[in-house]
Formats: C-alpha cells, sequence, structure tokens
C-alpha cells in the first residue's frame, strides 16, 4: 500500500495532489491518499478518488487554514510508517515536507524523481542530477521509502469509474501549536502561473536588449492562451526579472510541453533547466547559438519582428482550430 | 549568536558531466562553492554584524572540502570544522546524522535550499527534524531580532511569510541577498583561521546510487528558416507534427 499526500491550498487541492497520486499508483494500484486543510477540505476528497486514491484520509482542522510544516509532517509520518511508500510531488511544500517525515521516520528518501518502480522488496528511480545533465539511478531499502515525484512529470491520470472510501482522522498534537507558523499568502503578481506549473513556457533573454521588450515575451505567452513567461539567468541577474522566473540549474528546472526561447543563447547551465520540455522553439539571431542545437524548431533572426508575427499567427491558429 | 554555515564543493555550473562508473569523471572540473550556500554565508556575516557573535563554516567530504571552507573564511567567517570522509556520500538522512552531531547548540544553522550538484533540497528539514529545531526552507527574505525570525518562502505563485522562534535551521535561495566577494586581505586571513578537521560519523545508507548515465539526447535541433517568414512553418508544426496548438 501506498499513501500520497495531497497538496492544497486553502480548500483547493493542487496540481501537484493528482500527479501525487498518478506517482504511487506506478508502485501498484493499493494507493490511499491524505489531505490535510481547514474546514471544507474534505469535499476536495472525491476529486481524489476519481485519479485512483481507493481511501482518502482527510484532516480538517483550523490550524491547517495557511501551510503548517510541522502538524502536517507530524501527522504524516504518524500515517505514513504503516505503508510501503509516502509519495510526495517536488513543489515548494513537498520539499519542505518531505526531507521532514523520511527523518521523522528514519526512512530512506528520494526527491525529484522522474521514474519510480518496485523490484523484489527494494524500489528503484530515477533522479536528474547536476540539474538534468546526468540522470542517477537510486536503489531505495527499507519501508516505507519516501519518494518526491519532479513536478510536470507524472502527468494526472483519471480512472474509470474509480471512487474513494473517506475516513476523518485527527491531527497529531495541536496544530495550533506549531512553531514555524505561516503569517500571510501574499499572491505574487496576480494569477500569474509559475514557470514550474505550466504547460508552456516562453522565456526571454538577453537578446531582448532591456526588460522593456519583456512585454513581446509576455504578448506571445498570453497569445498562447494559459502560458507563463520565464527567463535566462543573464537577464536575472541583470535585475530585468525576477528569480522566481529564472530557468536553469540555479532558478527552476521546467517540463512543459512547449519552451520557446527568445534571444536566449543556451549556455549549459540554461540548457540544464529546460532540455527535458517536450517541444522546443528557439528564435535567436545568431545561428550559431548552442540553443539550436537542441530546439527541435529553430528560427535565425530578429525576434523584434519574428516574436509579434508568431504571436499573432499563434492567436489565428487557436481561433481557427 | 552561534551561528554555523553549511557550505558543499560542487562542480561549477558550466561544467560538462563526463560519467564514469556510478560517479562523474572529475578531471578537469572546476569545483566551487554551491551557490546557494553563497547566500547561507552572507546572511551568517550580516546577522553576526547586527548581533555579533561568532560563525562557523562546515563541510562534509574529502580533503578537497576545506578549500570550500577557505572560501567561507575569506568572505569573513571566523572558523572552519570539515567533517572528514572518503568521496562524496549521497545519503541525505546519514549526511544529515554526521551534521546534526556536530551542530548542536547554535542558534542559527544555515545553508543553501538545495546543492546544485545532488539537487535534494532536503540537507536543512532533514537536520532541523534530527535537532528538533523549526526550519524554514529556501527563503528570499530574513530578519531576525532578538530570538524571533520573519522570512519570505517562495511558493508556486505565491509568497509565505514565515514567522519562528530560534534556535531555527534556515535555507537561503537567490534572491536573499548578493554575497560578497573575497578580498585579498579577506583570502590572506583565512589562511590563518582555525580549521578543525575530524571524521563524519555518517549514519546508516538506504539510498544507494545504482549507476549514473547521461540523459537521453535529444534529436538534432532542426533550423526551419530565417526572419517572420519562417512563421508559418512554425504554426504548421506545432499543430501536425509537435500537436501542441
Amino acid at each position: 500500500m501506498i499513501l500520497a499526500f495531497a497538496e492544497s491550498r486553502g480548500t483547493s487541492l493542487r496540481k501537484a495532489a493528482f500527479e501525487a497520486i498518478t506517482a504511487a499508483r506506478t508502485l501498484g494500484d493499493d494507493v490511499h491518499a491524505l489531505i490535510v486543510g481547514p474546514s471544507g477540505i474534505a469535499a476536495a476528497a472525491q476529486e481524489l478518488g476519481a485519479y485512483g486514491a481507493k481511501k482518502v484520509l482527510v484532516c480538517e482542522h483550523a490550524g491547517f487554514a495557511q501551510y503548517n510544516p510541522e502538524a502536517t509532517a507530524a501527522l504524516l509520518a504518524e500515517r505514513m510508517k504503516e505503508y510501503k511508500a509516502g509519495v510526495f510531488v517536488s513543489t515548494a511544500q513537498g520539499r519542505d515536507l518531505a526531507p521532514r517525515v523520511a527523518a521523522k521516520l528514519g526512512a530512506a528518501f528520494a526527491p525529484d524523481v522522474t521514474s519510480i518502480k518496485a523490484e523484489g522488496a527494494d524500489i528503484v528511480v530515477t533522479h536528474p542530477v547536476y540539474s538534468g545533465k546526468a540522470i542517477a539511478t537510486l536503489a531505495i531499502s527499507g519501508s516505507p521509502a519516501i519518494i518526491a515525484a519532479r513536478p510536470s512529470t507524472f502527468t494526472a491520470v483519471k480512472v474509470d469509474g474509480a471512487t474513494a472510501q473517506v475516513e476523518a482522522v485527527q491531527p497529531v498534537g495541536d496544530p495550533n501549536a506549531s512553531r514555524v507558523k505561516v503569517t500571510e499568502l501574499k499572491a505574487s503578481g496576480g494569477a500569474k502561473l509559475d514557470v514550474s506549473e505550466a504547460a508552456i513556457v516562453v522565456s526571454g533573454g538577453r537578446g531582448l536588449k532591456g526588460p522593456e521588450h519583456f512585454s513581446l515575451v509576455e504578448d506571445l505567452a498570453s497569445s498562447f492562451g494559459n502560458a507563463a513567461v520565464g527567463a535566462s539567468r543573464a537577464v536575472v541577474d541583470a535585475g530585468w526579472r525576477p528569480h522566481s522566473d529564472q530557468v536553469g540549474q540555479t532558478g527552476k528546472v521546467v517540463s512543459p510541453d512547449l519552451y520557446v526561447a527568445v534571444g536566449i543563447s543556451g549556455a549549459i547551465q540554461h540548457l540544464a533547466g529546460m532540455r527535458t520540455a517536450k517541444t522546443i522553439v528557439a528564435i535567436n539571431r545568431d545561428k550559431d547559438a548552442p540553443i539550436f542545437k537542441i530546439a527541435d524548431y529553430g528560427i535565425v533572426g530578429d525576434a523584434f519582428e519574428i516574436v509579434p508575427a508568431l504571436a499573432a499567427a499563434v492567436r489565428e491558429a487557436r481561433r481557427s482550430g | 549568536m552561534k551561528i554555523a554555515v553549511c557550505i558543499k564543493r560542487v562542480p561549477d555550473t558550466e561544467t560538462r558531466i563526463k560519467v564514469a562508473g556510478a560517479k562523474i569523471d572529475e578531471t578537469g572540473v572546476k569545483f566551487i562553492a554551491n551557490p546557494y550556500d553563497e547566500f547561507a554565508v552572507e546572511a551568517a556575516l550580516q546577522l553576526k554584524q547586527k548581533a555579533g557573535g561568532e560563525i562557523v563554516a562546515i563541510s562534509l567530504g574529502p580533503d578537497s572540502v576545506q578549500e570550500t571552507i577557505r572560501t567561507a573564511l575569506a568572505m569573513g567567517a571566523d572558523r572552519g570544522v570539515h567533517l572528514k570522509t572518503d568521496g562524496q556520500p549521497y545519503d541525505t538522512l546519514s549526511v544529515a546524522q554526521a551534521l546534526a552531531a556536530e551542530l548542536k547548540g547554535y542558534d542559527v544553522v544555515l545553508m543553501g535550499k538545495m546543492a546544485i550538484d545532488d539537487y535534494n533540497h532536503a540537507m536543512a528539514p532533514a537536520l532541523a527534524e534530527i535537532l528538533g529545531l523549526p526550519c524554514v526552507t529556501a527563503v528570499t527574505s530574513l530578519t531576525i531580532d532578538g530570538n524571533k525570525g520573519t522570512a519570505e518562502h517562495e511558493v508556486e505563485g505565491g509568497v509565505e511569510v514565515l514567522s519562528f522562534p530560534l534556535p531555527a535551521v534556515i535555507s537561503t535561495d537567490k534572491g536573499l541577498n548578493k554575497p560578497r566577494l573575497p578580498t585579498l586581505p579577506g583570502i590572506m586571513a583565512a589562511k590563518k583561521k582555525p580549521m578543525e578537521s575530524k571524521p563524519a560519523v555518517l549514519g546508516a545508507a538506504r539510498v544507494t546510487v545504482r549507476s549514473l548515465a547521461l540523459p537521453p539526447e535529444r534529436p538534432a535541433g532542426r533550423i526551419i528558416g530565417e526572419g517572420a517568414a519562417a512563421v508559418p512553418e512554425l504554426i504548421r508544426l506545432l499543430q501536425t507534427e509537435a500537436k501542441v496548438l
């Protein structure tokens, strides 16, 4: 049996919740899920059932209105010790929680994995290291094994006709007594989509010549509908864009369906952050730029001419398609 | 205030990785202090400026990590502790136990949110659990006032504001500060600062690296045209071949 942690915010589940269940199902059908949240979160339990969670453990408590690392880790450790594996997704929250749970249980821990399989009593996973410049195959012994899946890698899949049995559980200790408290959650720039969560990422680099020209990239992103805007390290270091937008070895590693690199030459540390995108488009003035070596579709030329034409063509294609 | 900073020796970000067995081939590889740990060193220096005290830089690994500790000493840390191992062990919890044995009695334990080699993001929370301390991870803003801390931590689409008491374990993200470069007098002074070296007492390892491989090559890149004239062909390929439109 596998227990997946279903990440939520307020009373809504996050995309990572469904990915955790799909990742857990690579080890077998007997997957349960655990959600914590304020009053009302229980209503989300059946959404998890549709993805194949046979049982959903729900802990409702006012102390879970904001992310509560200590109380959540305490409950997870208490529950996961009964299972063969505990599965998380390496989001900001998953990265904060999963190692705590592993340390509490003295359990093996493998973060940011891209594949999971059972091999006898062991679990074997792959984990990109050196930000994807190499792939480590890790053997994990003992149970429970605490595993965190790389975001956007285990695409959530529904299971036909599946429903879950829902069980209310009590917190371990008093969630209001946690030493670390989230006092506020500030939304960054409205409903901005994060590069690590988006199916389409449009990134800009130094070829844009100045921060004011990022409007081109933003417009191309909006032409696709729901695309996130990323940036190269050079422009983040120059202060044109916030670090939260940076794609690369000292930024975020992304695996979107489509990655469009505009005016990015393709330094090794940048390629390391986006080389697992399913399709890569590159627009660059320099035909010898390294980005063209890994781009499925490259266009050589002036971004200021190509990007607006592409944005218009994408809008037209989406209107007629 | 007693401040500890954990710092790891890692291959430079511009390194081309070559594989040798279950490890990387280190021939010709330039090693640097993990960039995220430099934010931790800078945070420690700023904290000491404000509250006084001592900064101890700690690294676990073979003798070569002493060079990395010297980087922190050159930036301004007071003394170094080298926890000696034969190679760089992989298992997070095994290393966390060795560090925890050395990190008792500090008011603040700082380190980067992750090392750019193993990409684990796990050391600070694992260490905090073993030490029984509160932990905040990947902070982009940090204020310590007396024995209370506040920090900001980026989450998908937002920023969490956290409050916590000291002692605590804190991991740092890019954006927190601009790490100072070691000055020449700093580098000279670092050579004379005390450095203790002792064997690391590693915990049991439950995760082993079975093999290391280069990622599958992407198909060779293809330039489909020049200028805006190539846009219709790109749209066609995105629709019919990549099927993303």
